[in-house]
C-alpha cells in the first residue's frame, strides 16, 4: 500500500461547554491511502463532523497526531493551518457557501486569490478549467442566486479542485439536494475520484454512501466499523432514472 | 493578495450598500470640510491681519499718554498734549536706535472745499511720518520740514477725502481746502491703504504739519502721542528703552515710579496678533477636529456592522486558505476607501465653501496646500485608526464558528 494520504493516530478532541468537558472523539486511527473514496457515516453527535473539522485543518486535536501528505498538522499556528488549507485541502459544505454576489468564476477563483505566485490571469484559466470539469463552463458569468442548489453544489466543488489538492472533504454535500440531484453530484465525485482525486466524505444516508468504495462509521467519538465496500455507479442510477422518467 | 485585487474587492463591497457607505462617508465628508474651510478661514484672518499690522509701517514704536500699569485714575488720551516739541527733540539726539520720531497732534475736524463738506481726521505730524507708516505719495508731494518749522498751512489728503471733496479719482494737487474755515493748499495725495482688521478706512484722514495743527486748530504746543521707527526689527527693544529712558528724565519722573506713558511696539502688536489668530485657528480647528473623529466612529461603527454580517464570507475565506492577515487588511481597505473618497469629497467641499465664503463674505480665505495635506492625512489615519479593530475583530473569527454562523 502506498504511503497514505492521511495518517490519524489516537485523535481525542474535548470542547469544553461550561463546566461540562465534552468529549468529541475519544481516540481515532485511521489512514486513507491516495486515490480511496471513503464514506464516513453516523448518527448525528457521533464525532463526525468534529473529525472532519480536525482532517480538515480546521480544528487541532487536544492530543494525537495527524500525518497530511506526510507533513505533521496536529501543532500548526493558525496561519500555517490557513496554508495547508489553501494548499493541500479542498472543501465541500451542506450550505455550499459560496459568496454572494459574486460569480460563479469568481468563487471559484477564490482559492488561488490566497496563494502566492499564481497570476490573475492564471487563476481566471485555471478556474474556468474546473467549471468545465463540473459542467458548467457556460454559467461562469452566473451568480449564486441565479443557480440552482445542484448547480450551486457543482461551483462548489469546482472551487474544492481548483488548487489540485490532496483530498476533498466533503462535509454532507447532499444534505440540501433532492434524491436526483444528490445523484448527479455523487456522480460528479465518482467522476473526480476516477481521475485519482482522493475524496472524503461525511454523510448519515446511507444512500450516498453505497456510492464510495470504503465504508467508516463513527459512533460516540469512535469508528466502530471500516470496510471496503463495491460502490455503485451514480452514472447508471442517473441514467436507469433518465429511463424510467421517459417511460 | 496582491494590493489592486484588494482594493477592487473593497470598492465592489461597498458599492454593494451605496446609501450606508455615502452616511458613513458623510461624517468624514463634513469633518475634513470643516478642517479646509477653518483652516482656510483661520489662515486668511492671519493674513490680513499681518497685512494691516504692516500697514502701520515698519519696526514702529508708539508711545501714549497714560500710565502703563495706572491704578485709579486713568488721563484720558486726547485731554492735553503730554509731549513737548523737546521731548520729540531730545528723544531724537540721544536714542541711537532710533531712525525717525514724529509728534503726533490729532483732532476731528469739518473739511471743506467749493461746496463739498468732509469731516475726517486731521494729524499734525513731521514730514518723516509718511516714512515711517512706509506711505507714499501718488501725486504732489510730501511738505518740507521748513514748512513744518513755520506752521505752513500746506496738507496732503488721504485718497478717500480727495474723493469725497473733488470726486472720485481727482488730482487736487493745488487746490485749497478749508479745516475749521482756516485754508490749507493741498500738496499732495496719498497712496490707498485701505481698510484695518479692524474695518477702519485708513484713507479717510488729513495730514498736516504738526506745528500748524497744534498751534493753529487746537491751540497748543504740546503732541498727543509719539510716533517712531526703530533702525531694524532687532533695534525696537533697544530703541523703546531709549526712548523710555530720555522721557523720563524730561518729565523729571522719580526714580521707582511708573511712566506716565506707555509705549507700544509693533512687535507686541504683531505677537499678540498672532496669538489671537493662533487662538482662534485652534479652535476652530478643535471643532473639525470633533467632527473628523464622530465621522472615525461612524465607520467603526458600521465596520462593525459590517463585520457581523459577513461572518459566514469571513468563515468561507478563512476555509479557502486565507491568512488572518488577509482578512484584516480586506476590511482595513474597506475603512481606507470610505475614508478616503470621504475624504476627496471634503476636500472638494471644503475648497468650495472656503471660496463661497471668500466671494459672499468678502472674508479674507486662504486654503493652503498644507491644509489639504493635513486634512487628507487626518482621514487617512482616522480610516486606518477607527477601522483596525472591526478588521481584527474579523481576522479573529474562529473559522469553524464562522461557518456555522447564520
Amino acid at each position: 500500500m502506498a504511503a497514505p494520504m492521511l495518517a490519524v493516530r489516537g485523535l481525542t478532541k474535548n470542547y469544553r461547554l461550561g463546566d461540562i468537558e465534552f468529549q468529541a472523539l475519544r481516540g481515532v486511527d485511521l489512514d486513507v491511502a491516495p486515490g480511496e473514496f471513503v464514506a464516513v457515516g453516523g448518527p448525528s453527535g457521533s464525532g463526525k463532523s468534529t473529525l472532519m473539522n480536525v482532517l480538515g485543518c480546521l480544528d487541532v486535536p487536544t492530543t494525537g497526531s495527524y500525518h497530511l501528505d506526510g507533513e505533521s498538522v496536529e501543532r500548526l499556528t493558525a496561519d500555517h493551518l490557513a496554508l495547508v488549507r489553501n494548499r493541500k485541502l479542498g472543501f465541500v459544505f451542506q450550505s455550499f457557501n459560496l459568496l454572494k454576489r459574486t460569480s460563479a468564476l469568481e468563487n471559484v477563483e477564490l482559492p488561488l486569490l490566497y496563494r502566492k505566485g499564481v497570476s490573475n490571469r492564471e487563476a481566471r484559466d485555471r478556474a474556468m478549467d474546473a467549471l468545465k470539469a463540473v459542467g458548467l463552463a457556460d454559467r461562469w458569468r452566473s451568480h449564486p442566486n441565479q443557480l440552482s442548489g445542484g448547480q450551486q453544489q457543482r461551483v462548489a466543488i469546482a472551487r474544492s479542485m481548483v488548487n489540485d489538492p490532496v483530498v476533498i472533504l466533503a462535509d454532507e454535500p447532499t444534505g440540501n439536494l433532492d434524491t436526483r440531484t444528490s445523484l448527479d453530484i455523487m456522480e460528479v465525485f465518482q467522476g473526480l475520484n476516477a481521475r485519482g482525486i482522493t475524496i472524503v466524505l461525511v454523510t448519515h444516508e446511507p444512500d450516498i454512501m453505497r456510492f464510495a468504495g470504503r465504508h467508516v462509521v463513527v459512533r460516540d467519538g469512535r469508528i466502530v466499523k471500516d470496510a471496503p465496500n463495491a460502490p455503485a455507479s451514480a452514472r447508471a442510477q442517473v441514467a436507469a432514472l433518465a429511463a424510467r422518467g421517459e417511460d | 493578495m496582491r494590493a489592486g485585487l484588494l482594493l477592487n474587492m473593497g470598492l465592489r463591497s461597498l458599492a454593494r450598500n451605496k446609501m450606508r457607505s455615502f452616511l458613513t462617508m458623510l461624517g468624514i465628508i463634513i469633518g475634513v470640510a470643516a478642517v479646509i474651510a477653518m483652516l482656510a478661514i483661520g489662515q486668511g484672518a492671519r493674513t490680513s491681519m499681518e497685512a494691516s499690522i504692516a500697514s502701520l509701517g515698519t519696526n514702529v514704536i508708539m508711545v501714549f499718554p497714560g500710565a502703563q500699569s495706572a491704578g485709579g485714575v486713568r488721563m484720558e488720551a486726547g485731554a492735553s498734549g503730554r509731549f513737548t516739541v523737546e521731548d520729540v527733540e531730545a528723544v531724537r539726539k540721544e536714542a541711537p536706535a532710533l531712525r525717525h520720531i514724529t509728534p503726533i497732534a490729532r483732532t476731528s475736524a469739518q473739511i471743506k472745499a467749493g461746496g463739498a463738506n468732509w469731516r475726517s481726521s486731521v494729524y499734525g505730524v513731521y514730514p518723516e511720518y509718511l516714512d515711517i507708516r512706509q506711505w507714499e505719495v501718488t501725486s504732489g508731494s510730501v511738505f518740507s520740514a521748513a514748512e513744518e518749522r513755520s506752521g505752513a498751512k500746506v496738507c496732503l489728503l488721504g485718497r478717500t477725502v480727495a474723493d469725497s471733496l473733488f470726486g472720485a479719482g481727482s488730482d487736487p494737487v493745488g487746490q485749497s481746502i478749508r479745516i475749521q474755515n482756516l485754508p490749507f493748499r493741498v500738496v499732495g495725495v496719498l497712496a490707498p491703504k485701505g481698510q484695518s482688521s479692524f474695518g477702519q478706512d485708513q484713507d479717510d484722514l488729513v495730514i498736516a504739519p504738526f506745528t500748524t495743527v497744534a498751534r493753529k486748530l487746537l491751540a497748543t504746543f504740546n503732541a498727543q502721542s509719539l510716533y517712531a521707527s526703530a533702525t531694524s526689527a532687532e533695534a525696537i527693544p533697544e530703541a523703546s528703552a531709549q526712548i523710555e529712558e530720555v522721557l523720563r528724565r524730561q518729565q523729571r519722573v522719580p526714580e521707582g515710579e511708573s511712566s506716565p506713558f506707555m509705549l507700544r511696539t509693533q512687535t507686541e502688536i504683531t505677537q499678540a496678533a498672532t496669538a489671537m489668530s493662533t487662538t482662534l485657528t485652534l479652535l476652530l480647528s478643535s471643532i473639525a477636529g470633533i467632527s473628523l473623529l464622530v465621522g472615525g466612529i461612524g465607520i467603526m461603527n458600521i465596520m462593525l456592522v459590517s463585520v457581523t454580517e459577513r461572518t459566514r464570507e469571513i468563515g468561507i475565506r478563512l476555509a479557502l486558505g486565507a491568512r488572518g492577515n488577509d482578512i484584516l487588511l480586506q476590511f482595513l481597505v474597506e475603512a481606507l476607501v470610505l475614508s478616503f473618497v470621504g475624504g476627496l469629497i471634503g476636500i472638494a467641499l471644503g475648497v468650495g465653501a472656503s471660496a463661497l465664503l471668500a466671494s459672499t463674505q468678502g472674508w479674507a480665505v486662504l486654503v493652503s496646500p498644507s491644509s489639504i495635506a493635513l486634512a487628507f492625512g487626518f482621514s487617512a489615519a482616522t480610516g486606518i485608526f477607527f477601522g483596525w479593530y472591526p478588521a481584527r475583530k474579523a481576522a479573529r473569527l474562529n473559522p469553524i464558528e464562522a461557518l456555522r454562523y447564520e
